[in-house]
């Protein structure tokens, strides 16, 4: 079979379409989801081959698109919601924080809830401070919860029908930046596990995790170490909750130093809890203190220099591998 | 016989079943008291016809959602005594395995989705289980209990809003207590009238004394029937009042006792026992040996609670997620 190159916003409408064709008790709702085909194309196509039923335009009602889904998953639905901006979180965490997450176990188990939510995250596109936020680290404290975060349109397409199969909440974060890169992604049924991470570059002189979008800068970041002759482990985790220790910890097992980035703020962000978890499992094994990458504690500023300079950038991670490597 | 008339086996039956819901949150208030109820727990005393008339017509495989004081609501949709005080009580026999309490008690197979902490959390949750009702073809309908307090949250006419939007089958039952823990509905319902909010959103309503169980009952009934007819949502609320206190312990320094002393005297229960009477359905007598019935089925339920097993220190990481994923 001839590879394919698709863009990470079609990966994610192919995923859905196929999961839909495969079985009728998915459908889609969430913000102009239907014709329009989403505020950034991903269900593009899908209104048109599954009609209004299954692809479901919505009111601007985020606690109650999500709370719904949850209902409808409760009663025998796989569904699947949109939330357009994860900024818009914020209206729904009701919903998601004290019920998705918890009806599993607050009713003692007996319920099943088969939920994928995804949004859309992320600075870069001059949308200033409430729609660019990095908030997967609220979440990350919500036991309860599957965080995915897609950086390839590879995985865009495999973490999100993992995510429709699997028969808990999961939230699939998608970088509003990825929408257009363009990646090999098969034509063929597959799926990118849940909780397990990948090794995108084999490397012994120092792990960099990074998660999403940072991927992108950190790859270009490692060819310019790689000139230097720093020789890179990059790890991507790909699910952040649960978050595969075991990759993480091999690899720093391997180079005893390591570098972890994520968009969101470095107080309370992602990388706080990483390189928590590093410490946790890897003391012993580091030569260097963790090194984190994260964003300023600011909201992200409209002004494209401004936001650019608060967000992690490729001279930042450059920065950081070269000071636990010297 | 009158129309809206309930009749005699079903009265019978229905007063049987408010006195289980009666002695049930009786017992809890005492096994409060005696320190055996861990955290807090809310009593529907003087509520009972809501869940009676509103939840007891429903079939097994409708949904309702309901609310932080929804033990009645529970039992009233099947729920059986044994489980539920055990719940309460927190022990590994009961309907959440003790992981939920008073507060989150559900069972998927009666339809329950959930008694809920957060008012208003579960009117979204009915709104898609009606969505899921629709897409599946069935003619199910679900029922979401919530309180005066809860028309002041986003939640609440969002939910009516998107029902209505689709036409789904959500009866709103607004169980109308008058009070959110000490504030009077006349201090935040703006307007007073919930009935015209419901309108607002082209969803058809009506008010009724709910103290009266075949008021509610019938008034239910006509609402059910519109709803599972494939006519999209209704909204019904039901005048009541909170005889206890928002928890167990609570001083109710709020009200006065003359006004909890009048709604008394509208005891739901004493008000069937007398159209059981005046109809010749039963006689004191009859009516004392059913009380007697259901006191012995409520003890036999706390001896059962109590005696019950604590849930294991494993069980902690139990029931987090479905088929293993998660660290």
């Amino acid at each position: 079979m001839s590879e394919r190159g698709l863009s990470y916003r079609e990966a994610v409408a192919e995923a859905m379409a196929e999961e839909m064709r495969r079985d009728p008790r998915i459908f889609l709702m969430g913000e102009d989801v239907g014709e329009h085909g989403g505020a950034f194309g991903a269900s593009r196509g899908l209104y048109k081959e599954f009609g209004a039923e299954r692809v479901r335009d919505t009111p601007i009602s985020e606690s109650v698109i999500a709370g719904a889904g949850l209902g409808a998953a409760l009663t025998g639905m796989r569904p699947i919601v949109e939330i357009m901006y994860m900024d818009f979180m914020a209206m729904a965490m009701d919903s998601i924080v004290n019920q998705i997450a918890k009806v599993k176990y607050m009713f003692g188990g007996r319920a099943v809830v088969p939920l994928t939510i995804r949004t859309a995250y992320g600075a870069g596109r001059g949308n200033a401070a409430q729609h660019s936020q990095s908030l997967e680290s609220w979440f990350v404290a919500v036991p309860g919860l599957i965080l995915a975060m897609p950086s390839t349109p590879y995985d865009a397409k495999g973490l999100l029908k993992a995510a429709v199969r699997n028969d808990n909440p999961v939230i699939v974060i998608e970088h509003k930046l990825l929408y257009n890169d363009v990646g090999p992604v098969p034509a063929s049924d597959y799926t990118v596990p849940l909780g397990k991470a990948i090794v995108r570059r084999a490397g012994k002189d120092v792990t960099l995790v990074a998660t999403s979008r940072m991927c992108s800068l950190a790859a270009r970041a490692i060819e310019q170490l790689t000139q230097d002759g720093i020789d890179v482990e990059f790890i991507d985790p790909r699910t952040i909750k649960p978050l595969d220790m075991q990759t993480i910890g091999a690899s720093i097992r391997k180079t005893h130093r390591v570098v972890v980035v994520n968009e969101g703020p470095r107080t309370g962000g992602f990388t706080s809890e990483l390189s928590a978890r590093i410490m946790d499992d890897c003391f012993d094994d580091l030569d260097a203190p963790v090194k984190r990458v994260a964003a300023e504690d600011v909201p992200i500023p409209y002004n494209p220099k401004l936001e650019l300079e608060v967000i992690p950038a490729e001279k930042d991670i450059l920065a950081a591998v070269r000071e636990v490597t010297s | 016989m009158m129309t809206n008339t309930l009749d005699n086996e079903t009265l019978a039956g229905h007063y049987r079943l408010l006195l289980k819901i009666r002695f049930h949150e009786e017992a809890i208030k005492k096994l409060y008291q005696e320190g055996k109820v861990w955290g807090t727990t809310h009593l529907c005393i003087g509520q009972e016809a809501v869940a009676v008339g509103v939840v007891a017509q429903l079939r097994r495989d409708d949904y309702i959602t309901s609310t932080h004081r929804g033990h009645g609501h529970m039992l009233a949709k099947g729920g059986q005594l044994k489980p539920m005080l055990a719940e309460i009580l927190g022990k590994a026999t009961g309907y959440c395995k003790g992981k939920g309490g008073s507060m989150h008690i559900a069972n998927m197979e009666l339809g329950n989705l959930g008694a809920n902490g957060i008012v208003s959390g579960g009117l979204p949750i009915a709104v898609g289980a009606a969505l899921s009702a629709k897409l599946r073809g069935t003619d199910q309908i679900v029922v979401a209990l919530f309180s005066d307090g809860a028309t002041s949250e986003g939640n609440t006419h969002e939910s009516m809003n998107l029902a209505a939007l689709w036409h789904l089958p959500v009866l709103f039952v607004c169980e109308n207590n008058r009070y959110a823990v000490s504030t009077c509905c006349a201090n935040s319902i703006a307007g007073g009238d919930l009935v015209g909010r419901a309108a607002g959103y082209g969803i058809a309503g009506t008010h009724v004394d709910g103290n009266d169980l075949e008021a509610v009952h019938f008034a239910a009934r006509d609402a059910i029937g519109y709803v599972r007819g494939g006519h999209g949502p209704r909204f019904l609320e039901c005048q009541t009042y909170r005889i206890e206190g928002h928890y167990v312990g609570d001083a109710m320094i709020y009200r006065s006792k003359d006004e909890t002393d009048e709604w008394r005297k509208r005891d739901p229960i004493t008000h069937v026992e007398q159209l059981l009477m005046e109809r010749d359905v039963l006689d004191q007598k009859q009516l004392q040996a059913i009380r007697a019935e259901v006191e012995e089925e409520v003890r036999e339920a706390i001896e059962y609670a109590k005696n019950s097993p604590e849930p294991a220190s494993a069980a902690i990481y139990e029931d987090l997620y479905t088929g293993g994923v998660g660290s």
